[in-house]
């Protein structure tokens, strides 16, 4: 997949994004803007307005003002069912799985394909469907879990992240968002968990990931949205920019203006 | 965009799950436990007295525990939302109170009064389940509060009498049929069905499956675009139509309303979900366990009355299966980690 | 002075005086019973009501949430002494109250146990539950003519005063080998081949008859606590088709739970006894202490009759429709 530049489509945006708690104010006009195919993270310090640009993206808030809008068309979420109707799934940073369900469970939870006729219109489930069609989607993204009946707390904490991420991947039709992924994860689960998030991306849904861990976002990051004091201070290329001059940018020790023009993406 | 490959073409992968899930089939110590328990029991008294592994004395027993039986499937659904509800018994006696009394002053036929009965608990069930959800309080105080409620209506509409001018048709589910040289009381079958079909549903339908999610994780399962409150409030009417159906047992087996009645059923009921299982967390259980665990209180009240041993000790026994059956099911689930 | 002002202290120094006047003319008493819902208390309140009444005297009552709930009965003490009353009637949940009962009488106030004993009262009314098991035990020894008795005893629970009373009374009653007035313990002699708790409850009555009969099915008597338990047991008897084979023998009697099944021929026989009489002495009393100041004691036996509509010869019994005029509850 060629990597995304300024002619690839904008999925989704946002602009002139307002949010106060009481006297705080989170944000204070931001903009967004999410490609295809691509990963962008979003990075920033703390209260820089990072958490709340994601959860009015995810329906989770709704901006005091502002506009966000998803292939073109303006869009007004109430909560985040209403964004995961128009296709943008969340995978939250504590997982939201029930934990003594199975694999298959979680996966259609709330979305369970149900048998055909009376006995379907009677809520019975069809189970042996659910399970092919939880093996056949965690294959395609090749998460090596042995057996989709197994409950989830069976597993490991990488596992259970490529459950949730999984889940997303398999109902998301347009943005996938992800919440600190790899936070509590050690060295070869957090690299497992990266690969996954590649070949989400590589099937064709954009990411955006939310991250502290610097080293994981520049591994996969095609773009890097930085955030700082309630706005978006600018977007830059992983590939032209170093990790310090990042990291100074988002802590305001260096300026935007001061960066190079080729680190800027656009 | 994903897309699955198509279904049933062969794949040595899928193969290999389904192969795993049935070693996952097998249930948790927790859930076998009971039934062990159970046998083991029954296996012990069979030897202390002729009379106990005979068709008839388990008729018998059936019958004794169909009561306490019937609101324990109510109770068992609360308890998997990670709810409790103290109430149960109360209830049941308020709606057997109100089906024999209108039959006794309306005239009403039996399956009228009957459904007047199971009306009544229905509105307990929903008072309370509008209470936890709407009002958002906990379930423990909200049902003390309701256990008292039903208990002071139920003695001021009775005026503390037992109710005994019922109409004919009442008495039918204690009636007994012959089956196999035994006989079998028709409730007793009612509580059976009942039991099957309610384990068919939790573990076959989305709505039961929903059950069980709000009690492993409420936040997943809201997340999950699933409407919690409605689910939580299904299940406190549910159970209260089931109280119901036990209050018209228990008028068929005794043959009258008493305004006394149901004041053990309360923790009766909450002691057979617990020895059959079901974890009070929430989540996690078998509705099937419940049953087991009725029968293991009545079998060791049987059984000690036949070995002539004092009530005493069924009580302390009944503590201390208590005390082991939630010991197991703590210790399964750390080891399945 | 302003005309409201005026008309405002006269009606509070009418109010003054009515009051001085009410509490200089009559007497309080306080009745405290086990439970408010079961019928033996509420003809007690009942009668308690309608004596004060005639006596001209003021009731108040109270009554533990459940049975042996001593703290409510020991707050309601407390509250009734300092309401002014000066003599408390009380059916005692347990000898918790005991160190309130001696703080009361300290104070001047009358304490009277009524149904069931409690040390330190002043004195008791009660029934005498160890005789009204020995009148029901004679009537059954009659009532089998000589067969070899296979008893079955439908109990209370393990440890209650009454319930054991009224067992032992039962087996010395039948000329078995018991335990005297004094014992909690049940005596099991080799003619009783099943005991079996029903915590005084018709659907537990009917679960331990169905158990013992599993145990032995030639039981030919079966004596119960009280009427409902026997009731229960009936129940049992009937669905085994051995109903006409067992005499059932209770103790309370209730109208319709007691009298009307002595009646209908479920009940053998029952002992009567009398809730009536209990609280018309207690109050009777509490108005003689008001008077004069001197304390009732002792234990007043309040009577027990033997109700039976088949007499046996040489059994002093009274008949259903004479027991009907004197009954309680339902």
């Amino acid at each position: 997949m060629s990597a995304p530049d300024s002619k690839s489509q904008i999925v989704m945006q946002a602009k002139g994004l307002v949010k106060r708690y009481g006297q705080v104010t989170a944000l204070d006009g931001a903009d967004f803007e999410l490609r295809a195919g691509e990963i962008l993270a979003v990075i920033g310090d703390n209260g820089a307005g990072k958490s709340s640009l994601i959860k009015c993206l995810s329906g989770a808030t709704i901006p005091d003002e502002g506009e966000i809008q998803l292939d073109g068309k303006v869009i007004h979420f109430k909560s985040p069912i209403d964004a995961r109707r128009a296709g943008i799934e969340t995978v939250y940073q504590d997982l939201a799985v029930a934990p003594a369900m199975t694999i298959a469970e979680n996966l259609f939870l709330g979305r369970e394909i149900r048998r055909h006729g009376l006995l379907g219109l009677l809520g019975f489930i069809d189970k042996k469907m659910m399970l092919e069609d939880s093996i056949a989607r965690m294959n395609d993204l090749k998460v090596g879990i042995r057996s989709m009946t197994q409950a989830v707390e069976t597993l490991s904490g990488g596992q259970r992240q490529c459950v949730a991420v999984g889940r997303a991947a398999a109902f998301a039709q347009h943005v996938v968002i992800m919440d600190e992924p790899t936070a509590a994860l050690g060295v070869k689960e957090g690299n497992m968990v990266l690969e996954l998030i590649r070949r989400v991306r590589d099937k064709g849904l954009p990411v955006v990931l939310i991250s502290h861990n610097m080293p994981h976002v520049f591994e996969v990051a095609d773009r890097i949205h930085i955030a700082r004091l309630g706005k978006r201070a600018a977007v830059v290329n992983p590939k032209k920019i170093s990790m310090s001059d990042t990291v100074a940018v988002m802590t305001g020790a260096k300026s935007v203006s001061d960066l190079p023009e080729d680190a800027l993406a656009h | 965009m994903s897309k699955a490959p198509s279904p049933g073409a062969f794949d040595p992968l899928i193969q290999a799950h389904s192969m795993n899930s049935l070693k996952e089939k097998l249930p948790p110590l927790g859930t076998l436990g009971p039934a062990i328990a159970l046998l083991l029991a029954c296996t012990f008294f069979s030897f202390q007295h002729e009379n106990f592994l005979t068709l008839k004395n388990f008729s018998l027993i059936l019958q004794q525990v169909m009561v306490v039986g019937t609101i324990a499937i109510g109770q068992t659904l609360i308890i998997l939302t990670a709810g409790i509800d103290l109430s149960c018994g109360m209830v049941m006696a308020l709606g057997s109170i109100v089906m024999t009394k209108f039959a006794a002053n309306y005239g009403l036929s039996a399956p009228v009064a009957i459904l007047c009965g199971i009306a009544a608990t229905a509105l307990f069930g929903l008072i309370n389940g509008l209470l936890v959800t709407r009002v958002k309080l906990p379930p423990f105080i909200v049902t003390l509060g309701t256990l008292n409620i039903a208990f002071a209506i139920t003695q001021l509409y009775s005026g503390a009498q037992t109710i005994t001018n019922i109409p004919d048709g009442m008495n039918l589910l204690g009636e007994t049929f012959n089956f196999g040289g035994a006989r079998v009381a028709y409730g007793v079958v009612l509580m059976l069905v009942l039991y099957v079909a309610v384990w068919v549903w939790l573990r076959d339908t989305a709505q039961g499956r929903h059950i069980y999610a709000v009690g492993n994780s409420p936040e997943a399962t809201r997340l999950a675009g699933i409407s919690t409150d409605k689910v939580l409030l299904g299940v406190y009417v549910l159970a209260g139509v089931f109280y119901g159906i036990a209050a018209t047992l228990t008028v068929a087996r005794t043959g009258a309303g008493d305004p006394n009645g149901g004041q053990t059923e309360n923790l009766d009921a909450i002691t057979a979900v617990v020895l059959g299982g079901t974890s009070l967390f929430g989540g996690r259980g078998i509705i099937l366990g419940t049953l087991v665990g009725a029968m293991i209180v009545g079998v060791f009240r049987n059984g000690l009355t036949l070995m002539g041993v004092s009530s005493v000790y069924q009580i302390l026994v009944t503590g201390v299966l208590v005390i082991l059956a939630v010991a197991t099911d703590q210790m399964s689930r750390k080891g399945a980690r | 002075m302003k005309k409201s002002t005026t008309l405002a202290l006269t009606a509070i120094a009418f109010a003054a005086s009515a009051a001085t006047s009410a509490f200089a003319a009559e007497t309080v008493i306080g009745l405290i019973t086990k439970t408010e819902s079961n019928p033996f208390f509420v003809k007690m309140k009942e009668g308690a009501e309608a004596a004060a009444k005639k006596a001209g005297a003021k009731l108040l009552s109270a009554a533990g949430k459940q049975d042996g709930d001593t703290a409510g009965q020991i707050s309601a003490m407390e509250n009734m002494v300092s309401a002014g009353a000066k003599t408390i009637l009380i059916t005692s949940s347990g000898d918790a109250i005991i160190p309130t009962i001696k703080k009361i009488q300290a104070q001047g106030v009358q304490v009277i146990a009524l149904d069931s004993p409690v040390d330190g009262a002043d004195a008791l009314f009660a029934t005498n539950n160890y005789k009204a098991g020995e009148l029901i035990g004679q009537y059954a020894k009659a009532a089998l003519k000589g067969k070899a008795p296979v008893i079955a005893t439908m109990d209370l629970f393990p440890g209650h005063p009454v319930g054991a009373q009224r067992h032992n009374g039962f087996l010395a009653g039948y000329g078995l080998k018991t335990l005297d007035a004094k014992s909690n313990e049940l005596a099991q002699p080799a003619e009783v081949v099943c005991m079996a708790d029903t915590f005084g409850d018709a659907a537990k009555g009917q679960t331990a008859m169905e158990n013992c009969l599993q145990k032995n099915s030639n039981i030919n008597v079966v004596y119960a606590i009280n009427e409902p338990a026997a009731a229960g047991a009936y129940k049992a008897l009937k669905a085994a088709g051995k109903e006409k084979d067992v005499v059932i023998l209770g103790v309370d009697g209730m109208c319709s739970n007691g009298v009307g099944n002595v009646e209908k021929g479920v009940i053998g026989a029952t002992s009567m006894q009398y809730p009536l009489k209990m609280a018309a002495l207690g109050v009777a009393a509490g108005v003689q202490y008001a008077k004069d100041g001197k304390r009732q004691t002792g234990y007043t036996d309040t009577g027990v009759d033997l109700v039976a509509s088949k007499p046996m010869a040489g059994i002093k019994s009274i008949d259903t429709k004479t027991a009907r005029a004197q009954c309680w509850g339902d």
